[in-house]
């Protein structure tokens, strides 16, 4: 900055200012009861908090303005352990700002840098310390350290590899083959074509195999299917998709094609799919094409038809990954 | 007495006490079977159906056409059934107040008898699913709880929320919340799938699981708050706020309490 | 002497022969802390992340970190006797069977999100204060660490009671893994010990949640203190305050009464909330399953804003020869945020090469004498907000009565139209504080007072401020921007000159100030 200009000049810490507290002894007395008024509220509030827990039942209930009908035990153990918290914090603030002396300190600041002599003794003890460990001039120890030491540390990474196993075509397979019935989930019943109506809609998961009673979360996750039936004139498909609809019923993987949410939010006016995650929109008359928002593909369309006792089946696999999208989806 | 006993082997009292046991024991089923929540006698279901057809010329005609044919602006009410007429109008969505995006849940126009009216005249016109009676509806003793809830995360939860408080759809329209709704409205709603909403059928939700889902429904209207108030049961969106305003508020304001200087 | 300082005495010499703990309590308890309510920030954050530890403690002595499916026989009635993971039943136990269960369960949440809020507030004070700048980047980066962690730590940490929402989470979480290009999948499934669910990833994230990342916090929670210690508190400027001293309170008595009352207040308003607000209630989500949703699921606030920027993405996602970039996932999910969390932990080194200013600061910055940093902090915040409300625009638009597809074409374009203006908003918003100040300082406080002169004129009269006033208004420095020539003294370029021209516009930018009064002008207004 340049020596001409000149500002204005710092006056300095301000005087101090004594409070009421330090002038007046009623008013110090006055604050100290105060304070111990504080602490004694806590105390209160911890006999309520352990009341509460021993002698309160969890089954009682009562009206609390603003809040409406509260569980007893709950809220008056809540408020008991709050207060008690609260009051103590409040009591040791009020003391330290009325009754403790309030003068302000003046301490400096030192600088951190090092004073040169130090700095330069640092590194004539660094560098004669370098020297001694020699690695400068041996090469070989430094070298071959530098291997010992980078493989041992890539050893424990190995050590996870049975973190999990490796997808194989995981990603490409569901439990939907040709024949497999839908059923209802949950109940687990087959479903007829005229079991629909025209605007319903049905959740679905693939039959059970013969000998399993049981689906693990895993097999849900890419199984789940949602059936809607519309009206045949309603969909805008080539043939092959029409194919796979049956008298107006069409089928779609539940799992969003985006990150795997739930879709089965079917707006039956506009015949479109919501998922409610990031609002991803599907038309279903046009083979679950994406109108709006962040997903990139239809849903994938399960093939359906109807077996010899009229429960409705699926023709084959899916013919592309459910879910999300993988590096190697389509290769 | 005599007159009786002299009377009792005439020919004609077999097939006349059959003719009366036959017409006694149809009119008791027919009675005893109705699926109508007020079983009208077939002159109060013609006056029903004329007092309806009045009153849909006077107040719905201008949008769904003189036959409720429907037209640009309202859908055609051919084969809705009572049902549908019963949902929409006893919850006084219909008629709508203005050309919004969807009707709404407001106070209803017309009175019971009315709504029964409107509901006879448009089953009249086309066979549609019928409004449940009080038989059908006691979800008291034919639901359960558990099973209902499943159900309802399962079926309901995407549009309506986890606690029924309704969600968002496309293009400004809204999933209502399903608290403070009469079982039979929720019924209904399953049955006809108004609007956006799509249709239950009972086959693939059968009326003992449509039933366990409103026990779930009444059951989730009247737990009382847990842990506190309640926030809207919509998620950590509001609690979200509360933190940035109440949390932080009080806190930062003690903070600066504590800071200032005493006087 | 009394029997109570004899006792006293002999304890600390008993300590002192042992540590030679004296000479360092000696110097340490006196040290002197500046005071001011927004240096209380980084408390409320620190006392939360004690509470936390406290209440997880508790929690997990019932909390049962398992995915294996049991039967719920608790006395919560509507979820009686349906299948679910023993660590959503236990979460049920803690919640129903266990007194206190809730309670804790609640201020744990609470906790979390306060500790969140409180270090999001800290790091803003510290940003438009300028307080990152020499000796104390390496605070600031810990610092960014410390807000990062948090934000998996909460995620992990809600995730764990494997209910419908966080199950939810989890699902997205891993459709960003598998969306990582070449490793992807194979990432999926070693994290989850195979397809999604499966069994291994709740005991999992507990260990991270419990141990790893506290362990981390410990660690990194005491250097950050160690340096605020050893460098001594930043202050803002005001009279008898220079950057060679610190004014303030002496840590005993005063500071130690008010910084451990304030770790009992903060307790005591978490405790509060935790009392009268419902907050994760799980019974009503329900156990996960991937074939349930429900509407309006959102993750926790701290993550809102990830959530709104993976809404708003485009559907972009190119398949090159057969291979899937999900760039729709990764933008929004991963490289946005790497952007931005990196621009953050390196400002200080930006900020400072932009000025070439390499001299130590602990005199803070008041923000309107900062105009660039305070309007390129308003943008990075209406950024975030933007992203923020987008993550909720299924809530706003059910309550609002608006559309989310509207509230999604909003967001598309105000996120890249409106930060820019938040700038340049806050820019000329800050020039034109500088330049009240400076008219308060040459002409004294407006006081409302109008007087007649002899003349017939009316003049408002005006009061001089209060020398302690002037000195805080003209006290900060105004640098000129870097000079960098082009050419050196032989008509050579310099090399590298395009990165210097752009540091030039910069500096220039970086430097804009309505000039300060000096004495001389004080002078000239004298002679009116």
């Amino acid at each position: 900055m340049s020596k001409e200009i000149q500002t204005i000049q710092d006056p300095g810490v301000p005087a101090h200012k004594l409070r009421q507290t330090d002038i007046d002894p009623k008013a110090a007395d006055r604050a100290e009861r105060q304070v111990a008024i504080m602490f004694l509220l806590s105390a209160l509030s911890t006999v309520l908090f352990i009341y509460s827990y021993f002698f309160i039942s969890t089954e009682t209930f009562i009206f609390i303005p603003l809040m409406g009908e509260q569980n007893a035990h709950q809220i008056f153990l809540g408020l008991g352990l709050a207060f008690s918290l609260l009051f103590i914090g409040l009591g040791a603030v009020h003391w330290a700002k009325t009754l403790m002396p309030d003068n302000e300190v003046i301490a400096h600041r030192h600088e951190f840098r090092s004073p040169d002599s130090d700095r330069d003794d640092f590194v004539k003890t660094a560098k004669e310390g370098a020297a001694a460990a020699g690695l400068g001039r041996r090469s070989l120890i430094k070298r071959s350290m530098g291997l010992a030491l980078g493989l041992v540390g890539i050893s424990p990474i190995f050590l996870l590899r049975d973190l999990g196993p490796t997808p194989g075509d995981d990603f490409k397979k569901t439990s939907w083959k040709a024949g497999t019935r839908l059923v209802t989930d949950p109940g687990d019943r087959p479903i007829r074509a005229d079991d629909l109506e025209v605007g319903a809609v049905a959740q679905t998961l693939p039959e059970l195999p013969a000998g399993q009673d049981h689906r693990p979360l895993s097999d849900i996750g890419k199984d789940a299917v949602l059936l809607i039936r519309l009206r045949p004139e309603d969909f805008n498909l080539d043939p092959e998709r029409l194919s796979w609809t049956y008298q107006g019923i069409i089928a779609f993987s539940k799992i969003c094609s985006h990150m795997g949410c739930a879709v089965a939010l079917y707006e039956q006016q506009t015949k479109h799919l919501l998922c409610p995650c990031h609002q991803s929109t599907f038309d279903v008359t046009r083979a679950a094409k994406v109108i709006f928002g962040p997903a990139a593909r239809p849903l994938p369309q399960l093939a359906i038809t109807v077996d010899e006792e009229g429960c409705l089946v699926a023709q084959a696999p899916f013919n592309e990954p459910v879910g999300p999208s993988f590096w190697e989806r389509s290769a | 007495m005599k007159r009786l006993s002299r009377h009792r082997r005439h020919k004609a009292v077999a097939p006349l006490l059959l003719i009366f046991a036959l017409l006694g024991i149809g009119t008791t089923f027919q009675v005893a079977g109705a699926a109508t929540t007020s079983p009208m006698t077939a002159a109060e279901r013609t006056a029903a159906i004329a007092e309806g057809k009045e009153i849909f010329l006077r107040g719905c005609s201008s949008c769904h056409g003189l036959n409720a044919e429907g037209g640009s602006v309202a859908p055609s009410l051919i084969g809705v059934g009572a049902a549908s007429v019963d949902f929409q109008v006893a919850t006084g969505r219909m008629p709508m107040a203005d050309m919004s995006q969807q009707a709404m849940r407001k106070d209803p126009v017309y009175n019971d008898e009315e709504v029964a009216a409107l509901a006879a005249y448009v089953s009249s016109l086309a066979p549609g699913p019928e409004v449940p009676s009080e038989e059908m509806l006691n979800y008291e003793r034919d639901g359960e709880v558990a099973e209902g809830g499943e159900l309802f995360r399962t079926n309901c939860a995407m549009c309506h929320n986890f606690a029924g408080q309704g969600g968002a759809l496309t293009q400004g329209k809204y999933a209502p919340s399903v608290m403070g709704v009469e079982p039979v409205h929720i019924y209904e709603a399953l049955i006809t799938g108004p609007q956006s909403m799509p249709v239950f059928s009972d086959k693939t939700l059968t009326p003992k699981e449509k039933l366990s889902i409103i026990k779930w429904i009444k059951a989730a209207e009247k737990e009382p708050q847990l842990g506190g108030v309640a926030l809207g049961r919509v998620g950590p969106v509001t609690e979200g706020l509360l933190v940035w305003t109440l949390g932080l508020g009080l806190l930062i304001g003690i903070a600066v309490w504590l800071t200032a200087k005493a006087k | 002497m009394s029997a109570r300082e004899r006792i006293a005495g002999n304890v600390a010499n008993y300590v002192d022969e042992r540590t030679g703990a004296a000479a360092w309590m000696k110097k340490n308890l006196n040290k002197v802390f500046p005071d001011h309510w927004s240096f209380m920030l980084g408390e409320i954050a620190l006392y939360s992340f004690v509470i936390l530890l406290l209440s997880g403690t508790f929690l997990t002595f019932w909390f049962d970190p398992s995915m294996r499916e049991v039967v719920y026989e608790g006395s919560y009635e509507p979820l009686k006797g349906l299948e679910m993971s023993a660590a959503y039943a236990s979460t049920l136990d803690i919640s129903f069977e266990v007194r206190g269960g809730l309670l804790m369960r609640q201020i744990h949440h609470w906790a979390a999100l306060i500790f969140m809020a409180a270090i999001v507030v800290h790091l803003l004070r510290v940003f438009f204060t300028g307080a990152f700048r020499k000796p104390r980047e390496f605070n600031w980066i810990i610092g960014i660490g410390l807000l990062t962690l948090g934000i998996v730590e909460g995620f992990l940490g809600y995730s764990l009671p494997d209910d419908l929402l966080s199950g939810t989470g989890i699902r997205i979480a891993e459709a960003i893994i598998q969306a990582f290009p070449l490793v992807g999948s194979y990432l999926a499934y070693f994290a989850f010990g195979g397809a999604f669910p499966g069994e291994a990833f709740i005991p999992r994230i507990y260990t991270v949640h419990i141990l790893l990342l506290p362990g981390i916090f410990l660690a990194l929670i005491t250097v950050h203190l160690m340096l605020v210690w050893y460098q001594k508190h930043t202050q803002y400027p005001g009279p008898g305050r220079t950057e060679k001293n610190v004014v303030g309170y002496p840590l005993l008595p005063i500071y130690m009464a008010k910084a451990g009352g304030f770790f009992f207040i903060v307790f005591g308003v978490t405790a509060l909330l935790g009392a009268v607000a419902s907050i994760n209630p799980i019974w009503l989500y329900g156990p996960y399953t991937p074939g349930q949703i429900s509407a309006g699921s959102q993750p926790d606030w701290y993550m809102g804003w990830l959530d709104g920027l993976v809404r708003m993405a485009p559907p972009i996602e190119p398949v090159i020869f057969g291979y899937t970039l999900s760039l729709n996932i990764l933008i929004p999910g991963l490289i946005i945020p790497g952007i931005l969390f990196t621009g953050m932990a390196l400002y200080p080194f930006i900020e400072q090469w932009i000025t070439g200013d390499t001299r130590e600061h602990h005199l803070l910055d008041r923000p309107r004498n900062a105009p660039n940093r305070t309007a390129l902090g308003a943008m990075a915040l209406t950024f975030m907000l933007i992203a923020l409300i987008n993550g909720g625009n299924d809530i706003i638009a059910t309550n609002f009565h608006l559309s989310i597809n509207q509230i999604m074409w909003f967001s598309r374009i105000g996120i890249i139209v409106l930060p820019p203006i938040a700038f340049v908003v806050t820019k000329r918003l800050c020039l034109s504080l500088q330049r009240a100040d400076r008219e308060l300082v040459l002409h004294g406080r407006e006081t409302g007072r109008l007087v007649m002169m002899p003349s017939g004129e009316f003049v408002e009269v005006h009061e001089p401020i209060s020398p302690e006033k002037a000195w805080l208004l003209t006290q900060h420095e105004q640098n000129a921007p870097l000079e960098l020539e082009e050419k050196d003294a032989r008509g050579v370029r310099r090399p590298g000159l395009l990165k210097s021209k752009l540091r030039k516009r910069f500096a220039v930018a970086h430097a804009e100030q309505v000039p300060k009064p000096t004495v001389e002008d004080l002078k000239e207004i004298e002679h009116h």
